[in-house]
């Protein structure tokens, strides 16, 4: 079925015969999340324009299965995390990604939200990571719509590849606990 | 109440008689008003700011704002970092056209220092300039067309912003942020690579702009629901301190490129387009004609560009080339004091505004001799004009409240500064 | 001198002495006191002749060393006949209270809020003093010199490798 001319995803590992598939049901899952992860683009600033160059048409998201861009946290997996966060802002990002459901990941573009930036100052928050648990920092300020590219392919591949029951775990209760998030 | 009956009248009076610890006065619930937070994030306000609404029904009675969601302390952060490093900075305030920012500090620290530029650097930095302000106009444009609805021209934008950033890149080598030029000029000139991409440009742009003013200029919908909404008077708009296309499409023509001509601006002839109502659709069509004005000057200068150098002789900012550095002592003792920063400016204060997409720039600079600067005060023309907001969308409903708030275009980066 | 007359025909309707005019930058800067600085500013917008319809901006300043440190910065802009001049006024630390412009500018409103949220400078008369770019708990005046620009609370930076 494997059309050359067009590259699409690979099934997971598994056991086929006539018929059927046998596999494991967190690999399908996985496979099935990874790609139609709904982004929340949260844009503040400079990298809010280059997160609008990455949806158009030259370095397009929507292939990766980012078509539908969600604002609303509830209908949302990934909160990408793009500008400058300053103290003010810190309270809204974390109602945001509270309201957000399981699984929920996040990634913070650009040198601002990865670590302040280059706004060492006493109103820019130093790094989003002081409130939510961040899953993968893009750096670059901004950063080319290829690099986010492969932030984005990065949380593919961290997608994919959870377990069933990470969100449960104890480690993950604790992650949560140290930020303070219920 | 009792059980199987229920009264149609009176049944609010009666459920509050059940709890009497909500007290209302007499005519308390003939009319309640909603309030709505447009907050801080809102796919509609495109940046972070805050209103509050108060409607009643839909119309919008009051707003109230918030703003200082991203402050960044661009003033203090000047007063610590040497002149030519608050280009960085000052590309982040209006950052959808940030060479115009970078240019006009770098003009204003040559007001300072008594440089005059040569015809070639005007006229590169009149070029690229007015590819900013294109690039501004057109992203504001295609947002208003978003938020009524008509979202396939943005994408146009999107792949023709990207062919700017192209043209960016052989300049500076950054798309967005572009950090662009030297004080005293530009670090290098224009490679061979800039001409066919300008050329390019300019070849295309003509039928892309045809083609985007059909799908919006007598379309019923969009004329429908941009006309009269939003509109200020020509004096209400002087006293906010509107400046720019705004301002522009209240009646005066106010230009800061025409009244005090910078890099040499005066040497072109263009036409400042200017409204009637201040409404949203005056807005979006000054822009639209201000995109073709700034395609003619391009070609004009393009076509008429001189040959020169590109930069000034400004020893104690423009780096020095290597090869000099390598060979000469002077341009070597330059390098290490521009670098490690022991150089100084004259005493002295001066305020240099430039014609920025939203307004006028205003870079006010004090200067106490040192490396950098006493006082560095930013005349952000966003922060100033989205004070009027509450008064332009009192009356309105709330479908006229987020467009009129995208055709103000409120950039968040300059708002907040 | 198209200043000269400016200047004479301020000093006719004010007194001469409060007045420290200086031309060595770009553009006229008077000096007033705080006392007259709406009546000036009024008489500015209102003369027939100087006709300063446009406040551009203004700002604050700080300077420690002198014996009235807080500074307020006017520029205003006649558009038809393309003139600006800057108004400078001092105030002491003790009662930095000025008048406020809104009653002839609209745009005053969030200017004067940011140079009150920047310095402390008190407006009388302003509808709504409060902060507007800085969070509202925030209890001193961040762009006054004595206050650091980096953030006071954070642990995490070696002070060895920013040259402290």
């Amino acid at each position: 079925m494997q059309n050359a001319k067009y590259k699409i995803v690979q099934p997971p590992e598994g056991y086929s015969a006539p018929g059927f598939f046998a596999t494991s049901l967190d690999r399908v899952i996985g496979l099935a999340r990874e790609n139609s992860i709904w982004p929340l683009p949260f844009a503040t600033s400079c990298c809010g324009v280059e997160f609008m160059a990455l949806m158009g048409a030259t370095y397009d998201l929507a292939r990766f299965g980012a078509e539908r861009l969600s604002f609303s946290p509830r209908q949302a997996d990934l909160l990408m995390v793009m500008g400058t966060i300053a103290k003010k802002m810190s309270p809204v990002v974390l109602q945001v990604y509270t309201q957000m459901a399981e699984p929920r990941w996040v990634l913070a573009m650009g040198a601002c939200a990865s670590s302040g930036g280059i706004f060492d100052t006493y109103s820019v928050l130093q790094g989003i990571d002081r409130i939510v648990p961040v899953d993968v920092y893009v750096p670059g300020c901004p950063p080319r719509p290829e690099q986010v590219i492969q932030g984005f392919m990065k949380i593919q591949e961290l997608v994919e590849n959870e377990p069933l029951r990470r969100r449960y775990s104890p480690e993950y209760k604790e992650l949560l606990e140290s930020y303070g998030i219920k | 109440m009792e059980q199987g009956k229920i009264k149609m009248t009176g049944f609010l009076e009666d459920k509050m008689a059940e709890s009497p610890n909500i007290t209302t006065q007499p005519n308390d619930l003939d009319k309640l008003y909603t309030t709505l937070n447009l907050g801080p994030t809102h796919p509609a306000t495109h940046g972070i700011f805050q209103n509050i609404l108060t409607l009643d029904g839909e119309r919008v009675i009051h707003a109230e704002q918030t703003i200082g969601y991203i402050h960044r302390a661009f003033e203090k952060i000047a007063e610590r970092r040497p002149y030519y490093q608050i280009t960085p900075l000052t590309d982040r305030m209006n950052y959808c056209s940030s060479p115009i920012n970078n240019i006009g500090w770098q003009m204003t620290v040559e007001k300072l220092l008594g440089v005059k530029t040569s015809k070639r650097i005007d006229y590169m930095r009149i070029i690229i300039m007015e590819l900013a302000r294109i690039t501004d106009h057109f992203l504001c444009t295609s947002v208003i067309g978003v938020d009524s609805g008509a979202f396939t021209p943005f994408l146009w934008v999107m792949q023709e912003r990207e062919k700017v950033y192209e043209i960016y890149e052989e300049i500076c080598g950054a798309r967005l942020t572009t950090n662009l030029g030297r004080i005293g000029g530009f670090e290098r000139d224009f490679t061979p690579a800039v001409y066919p991409k300008i050329r390019g440009f300019l070849d295309r742009m003509p039928k892309l702009m045809k083609e985007f003013e059909k799908l919006f200029m007598r379309n019923r919908i969009f004329m429908d629901r941009t006309i009269n909404v939003g509109a200020i008077s020509a004096e209400r708009a002087l006293s906010y301190g509107f400046t720019g296309p705004n301002l522009r499409a209240a009646g005066v023509d106010y230009d800061v490129r025409v009244t005090s001509p910078y890099s040499s601006y005066d040497d072109f002839n263009f036409l400042v387009p200017v409204g009637t109502n201040g409404d949203t659709y005056d807005r979006f069509c000054v822009r639209v004609e201000e995109i073709h004005q700034s395609l003619n000057l391009i070609r004009n200068a393009f076509d008429n560009l001189p040959a020169g150098k590109y930069y000034m002789d400004v020893p104690e900012f423009y780096l020095p080339p290597k090869q000099e550095v390598y060979s000469k002592m002077e341009a070597l003792i330059w390098h290490f004091k521009i670098v490690m920063g022991e150089i100084g400016v004259p005493v002295g204060e001066v305020y240099h505004s430039v014609e920025g997409g939203n307004g006028e720039l205003g870079f006010y600079l004090v200067s106490d001799g040192g490396r950098s600067p006493y006082r560095l005060h930013f005349r952000r023309p966003c922060f100033l004009y989205y004070q009027a907001y509450p008064e332009l969308i009192r009356g309105g409903v709330l479908s006229d409240a987020i467009l009129t708030l995208s055709s103000l275009n409120v950039i968040a980066g300059e708002l907040d500064a | 001198m198209i200043n000269q007359e400016i200047i004479e025909s301020l000093q006719i309707h004010f007194d001469k002495k409060i007045f420290v005019v200086d031309e060595s930058s770009d553009m006229l800067t008077v000096t007033v006191s705080r006392e007259v600085i709406h009546e000036v500013i009024q008489f500015l917008r209102d003369d027939q002749f100087l006709h300063y319809h446009f406040l551009t901006t203004l700002c604050g300043m700080h300077y420690p060393a002198n014996d009235l440190p807080l500074g307020l910065v006017y520029h205003l802009h006649n558009f038809t006949q393309n003139r600006r001049i800057r108004i400078k006024t001092f105030l002491p630390l003790d009662n930095p209270s000025v008048k406020t412009m809104t009653d002839l500018f609209l745009t005053a409103d969030w200017m004067e809020r940011e140079t009150y949220d920047f310095f402390g400078i008190l407006f009388e008369g302003h509808p709504n003093l409060k902060r507007i770019l800085n969070m509202e708990e925030l209890d001193y005046f961040p762009m006054r010199k004595e206050y650091p620009l980096e953030d006071g609370t954070r642990k995490d930076k070696d002070d060895r490798f920013f040259g402290r």
